[in-house]
């Protein structure tokens, strides 16, 4: 793969002005799919959740989901859209081995939500307002599974494999307008737009949104144009390049970032821009050019003979919207006053796309200050060591069970992270890990003691430094005993039994 | 006669009839129709398969009747189904060999509804490759030949189903009607057909062609017959999101209704001014100006009515159906099923997908789906299928002020009888013509009936007349049907299909 | 007189996947020619302020609930399948893009 060349960040920003748009698709958690009554699953065995339609099978009708309908208007009122009096479905006709009628059902010029905005704030307070162009219904495709390359990627395989159990799932994309005057920031708006999106389908309920799983899958538009000295006409908007496969919050900032030093370098140097897609690596952290597109860009859109048209009634548009929950910024406000955070630690969980997952836990039992800690330390700490996502790692109610079991003083915070740790890697709940692992801090007295005994007999001079009144030099004895027990104890109270030994 | 030469003349009513008093059994019904397949359709090519297992279903009716069981009215009747109806127990290949072998798992709804009613599937007849036709010369297994003169069409896309049952193969039959091709067909073989309004019967199992024209009806030697099928297969279909939610009346009493009732008097019957059947074969024309004079005869009043846009149906509708279709038939592409043709080489799947399609699909499939892609092209798709569609409108118009006149609006249902194989293969936009009168009512969504008229005098060939109704008034065209119906056979003396020649041998 | 050219018949030929010999391009060009010829007239008629119909009888909202329903058996979905494994179908190398 050839390695661009890329302009330093600052220089690009000076020469040129970022221009950038996304698509998001999300996949709403409906049980069943958009057109048939199969299954909605995830990692069921291949090709067992299958509906006639979803195979393209001869004389197969799709049939529309209610439900589907009524999320894409709650999102679309959510993204502050107007709902489109009536809408209709449209083919997006194309090959591909992952779509089972070889055409898509979609909208096209009629789409369900149009013109809206969404509020985004940065980590410094900064507010942003993306102007979102339309939202709309559409199906996703099968799986491929490439085989007999080297890399498992396409390029080389000797055949493919389908699987069309997620062929059908029901997605809704949202596609702002092109976002001018991001400057500097722009990386940062990209991940902060898809964090906002996922908090707002989170608060919905109608998405899992984990990006991980593909529940919620972001293309990045990046365009440059040369600055113009001031009052003078802007440039025409320059060639866009469309980048997928960014498949974290941190490859958004990363993709967008990176698009805007190689389109820089390349302007500069006189060449010019291809449009065309390209795929974000996030191993290398680059783009590199998608394969040519078959199909070039006439998807022949006509509506869809087999469906009819969405017409919403207003009762039902005011229904929805009076069930909305509250917008993403005020939601914010108000959980930062009642968790009592400073501005600081406030941005921390905000900026790491923790919101939900911080506010779960604490309905699942654990105090603010615990949530926060667990959500911005350690779990963040090893989703950035492993290159994921926190909110990936680890289910809220765990953590909350996590902290109790610390606050009962089953564990202590050593030990939680062991067992955190655990619970990461997929062994159970913390008490099945603990239980498992046989890591609870032991509290019989007994035990300890026989370990301090032990401890105390192979440094004999501390016991009479501490009847000195050198207390401190229980340390010694106290890590002793701490190693012996494998961290299994409550150095506290092992500290409070050898004083007492000591006679202090 | 002998007892099987007999029973396979009965109309399906009366079949039905004898079936419900024990005089005749299921089995017994459908051996005497296996025996005609046998005798008869090495020459006439109705049927592309023929099911292994009628006899076992024909029993398990006649099982269950002695056993005291309530069936429905037309229980352990034999029924011939289109090949364009996917079926679990039979092959299912739309007349393509891109879908030879291919075994569906799942019925389509009005195959399932047939089968609940106790209906005898017998199998699987011939059509035009994907229903893309008038004359059945396009099936990929050879054409099917008209019952009263073999070397000619027996119409299309559903040949197969009209001749079989205008060659008593079959009492009963299913078709299915997007341009004309089940009320065609029942023109030049001197049967009935019915396409119902869109809507009124489900989709769903009708290997698609055009959605937005597409419907599937009954297809039988009279209209009682029609009827009686029609309500077994009609009604709402969840499945098919396109299906409409009312609640039909039995087509089978509108029927009886027509037969014995003063239905003709102050009918009003529209004749439309921009078809003039004068432009039509002259015994075709002949015939139906005396089928038009009978009504009168019975009281009709003949109202000339203006329908302004219907010539430019034939052009709108080969655009609409190309553009559906081209869409519709992207699904056979050698992944899920059907053919696969694997080029030498290390062909790619874009490569295999392009050199099945190529060898799967006949002329006229792919000259459809080049056109309908043309027609949805960027740059073309306002001037083209855009445009249609607004003719479509226009011709609902037409329809609607029709119908602010008139009960019932008269065509001639093809402008020509049966024509020779190989007579128009060549020359598409000629065959496409075959549809003129057929057309509007698929573009509009209304219901449109074929049956016979007479002969036509110079060649001696079956002719019929089109009534077409507004929308939801299926019942209507059954009354209508039938009351004409009952006229000319009594003015002939016996049904017309009485004067085709006899196949097989008689006993 | 209609655009249709063997180099667009051709093309059109790829976007549908059929891999058409140039014996068919010829003869599909002259035939389409013609047709296309004939059909054009809908323009004349079709003027911007007549609405476009999709539907043959007007309905609308047409759903179903979010309901698990009856779903294929592997064995069925398979049935047909000219090539699969691993409970899969199986396909040669793809060349383009997915969208």
């Amino acid at each position: 793969m050839a390695k661009h060349k890329l302009m330093d960040f600052d220089e690009a920003l000076e020469l040129f002005e970022p221009v950038v748009g996304f698509e998001v698709h999300v996949e709403l958690n409906t049980k069943t799919k958009m057109f048939s009554a199969a299954p909605n699953s995830f990692g069921r065995e291949a090709n067992t959740d299958l509906a006639p339609v979803d195979l393209g099978l001869p004389g197969s009708l799709p049939v529309v989901n209610e439900q589907a309908v009524k999320f894409s208007i709650s999102l679309g009122l959510a993204l502050g859209c107007q709902i489109a009096p009536s809408s209709r479905f449209a083919r997006k006709n194309y090959f591909y081995p992952d779509l089972g009628k070889n055409y898509q059902i979609s909208q096209y010029d009629e789409p369900i939500a149009f013109e809206g905005s969404v509020e985004v704030e940065l980590s410094d307070g900064t507010r942003v307002v993306v102007p979102i162009e339309r939202a709309h219904m559409e199906e996703d495709a099968g799986k491929l599974t490439h085989v007999g390359g080297s890399t498992g990627r396409i390029q080389g395989a000797e055949y493919s494999l389908v699987d069309y159990n997620r062929a059908g799932v029901p997605l809704v994309e949202i596609v702002t307008k092109p976002i001018y005057g991001t400057e500097h920031r722009a990386p940062e708006i990209a991940k902060a737009y898809v964090q906002t999106i996922r908090d707002i389908v989170l608060s919905l309920g109608i998405s899992d949104a984990k990006m991980e799983r593909g529940n919620l899958r972001c293309d990045a538009n990046v365009s440059l144009r040369p600055r113009v000295p001031a009052g003078e006409p802007a440039e025409p908007l320059g060639t866009r390049t469309e980048t997928k496969n960014v498949n974290s919050m941190r490859s958004v900032e990363r993709a967008v970032r990176y698009e805007i030093q190689r389109q820089a370098a390349i302007l500069a140097a006189g060449g010019s821009i291809t449009q065309e897609t390209r795929h974000w690596h996030e191993d290398t952290g680059t783009t590199s050019p998608g394969r040519p597109k078959s199909d070039a860009d006439d998807y022949r859109y006509f509506p869809e003979p087999d469906l009819l048209p969405v017409v919403p009634s207003a009762e039902l548009i005011d229904e929805l919207r009076a069930a909305l929950p509250e917008p993403p910024a005020e939601r914010r406000r108000r959980l930062k006053t009642e968790w009592g955070f400073s501005d600081q630690e406030f941005q921390d969980v905000a900026n790491g796309g923790l919101l939900a997952e911080v506010a779960a836990t604490i309905e699942a039992g654990a105090t603010p200050a615990s949530a926060r800690k667990w959500w911005t330390g350690e779990i963040t700490r090893v989703a950035n060591a492993q290159g994921r996502e926190a909110a990936d790692l680890v289910a809220p109610s765990d953590v909350a069970a996590l902290q109790g079991l610390v606050d009962a003083g089953t564990l202590t915070d050593k030990l939680a992270r062991q067992v955190l740790e655990g619970v990461i890697l997929g062994e159970g709940t913390p008490q099945q890990v603990i239980d498992q692992r046989g890591l609870a801090v032991v509290s019989d007295d007994g035990a300890l003691i026989l370990a301090i005994d032990e401890a105390l007999a192979s440094q004999p001079d501390v016991m009479a430094k501490i009847r000195d009144g050198k207390v401190q030099a229980a340390g010694a004895v106290i890590g002793a005993v701490m190693k012996a027990m494998k961290g299994q104890a409550d150095a506290a109270r092992v500290r409070e039994l050898i004083l007492e030994r000591a006679g202090q | 006669m002998s007892a099987g030469a007999e029973l396979i003349r009965l109309t399906a009513a009366d079949l039905a009839d004898k079936l419900a008093s024990g005089e005749v059994s299921s089995v017994e019904a459908t051996q005497a129709h296996l025996d005609r397949i046998a005798a008869v359709d090495a020459d006439i090519h109705a049927f592309l398969h023929v099911s292994d297992h009628a006899l076992g279903v024909a029993a398990d009716i006649d099982r269950r009747r002695a056993a005291g069981e309530k069936l429905g009215p037309v229980a352990g009747v034999p029924l011939a189904i289109k090949d364009v109806l996917v079926t679990t127990d039979m092959p299912s290949t739309s007349g393509s060999r891109i879908l030879e072998g291919y075994l569906s798992p799942f019925d389509a709804t009005v195959v399932a509804r047939s089968r609940a009613a106790g209906l005898v599937p017998l199998g699987k007849t011939n059509m035009d490759e994907f229903a893309m036709g008038s004359s059945t010369e396009h099936s990929a297994y050879g054409p099917t030949h008209n019952p009263w003169d073999l070397d000619r069409i027996p119409g299309g896309s559903g040949g197969g189903s009209a001749a079989a049952v205008a060659a008593f193969e079959a009492p009963l039959a299913l078709g299915s009607d997007t341009g004309g091709s089940i009320r065609q067909p029942a023109h030049v073989t001197g049967t009935v057909g019915l396409k119902p309004t869109y809507g009124g019967v489900s989709r769903y199992g009708a290997i698609a062609l055009a959605s937005s024209l597409d419907q599937v009806g009954p297809v039988t030697r009279t209209v009682l017959d029609a009827g009686l099928l029609h309500d077994v297969i009609g009604g709402h279909d969840p499945r098919d999101s396109t299906s409409l939610t009312d609640v039909w009346p039995s087509f089978a009493d509108a029927a009886r209704e027509g037969a014995r009732g003063d239905v003709l008097r102050g009918l009003r019957v529209g004749v439309i001014k921009e078809l003039p059947d004068s432009g039509f074969q002259p015994g075709v024309s002949g015939s139906f100006r005396s089928a038009l004079a009978a009504m009168e005869a019975g009281g009709a009043e003949l109202v000339e009515i203006s329908a302004p846009h219907f010539e430019f149906g034939v052009a709108a509708y080969y655009l609409i159906l190309p553009a559906e279709a081209s869409s519709n038939l992207a699904k056979f592409d050698s992944v899920r099923f059907g053919m696969r043709v694997t080029p030498s080489g290390t062909p790619t799947v874009e490569g295999v997908m392009a050199a099945t399609r190529e060898a799967g699909f006949g002329d006229e499939v792919k000259r459809r789906i080049i056109l309908g892609t043309y027609a949805l092209s960027a740059g073309y798709y306002d001037a083209y299928y855009g445009s249609a569609q607004k003719v479509r409108t226009l011709i609902q118009r037409d329809f609607d002020a029709a119908f602010a006149q008139v009960d019932v609006i008269a065509t001639p249902s093809a402008p020509t009888t049966a024509f020779r194989l190989g007579e128009k293969i060549d020359d598409p936009m000629q065959m496409y013509l075959n549809d003129v009168t057929t057309i509007p009512a698929n573009l509009a969504g209304v219901p449109g009936i074929s049956i016979p008229s007479g002969l036509a005098e110079e060649d001696g060939l079956p002719v019929g007349i089109q009534f077409l109704a507004p929308a939801r008034q299926d019942a209507r065209l059954y009354r209508v049907g039938a009351a004409l119906e009952a006229l000319l056979v009594d003015s002939w003396g016996g049904p017309l299909l009485d004067r085709a020649p006899v196949r097989g041998g008689v006993a | 007189m209609s655009e249709i050219t063997p180099d667009l018949v051709r093309h059109l030929g790829v976007r549908r996947r059929i891999q058409l010999s140039d014996e068919e391009v010829e003869r599909l060009t002259g035939q389409l020619d013609v047709i296309v010829d004939n059909i054009a007239k809908v323009s004349q008629v079709a003027t911007p302020e007549v609405p476009a119909t999709s539907h043959p009888i007007p309905l609308q909202n047409v759903y179903r609930p979010d309901e698990v329903g009856e779903t294929l058996t592997l064995a069925q979905a398979l049935q047909n399948a000219p090539d699969a494994a691993d409970g899969r179908f199986r396909v040669t190398a793809i060349l383009g893009e997915e969208q």
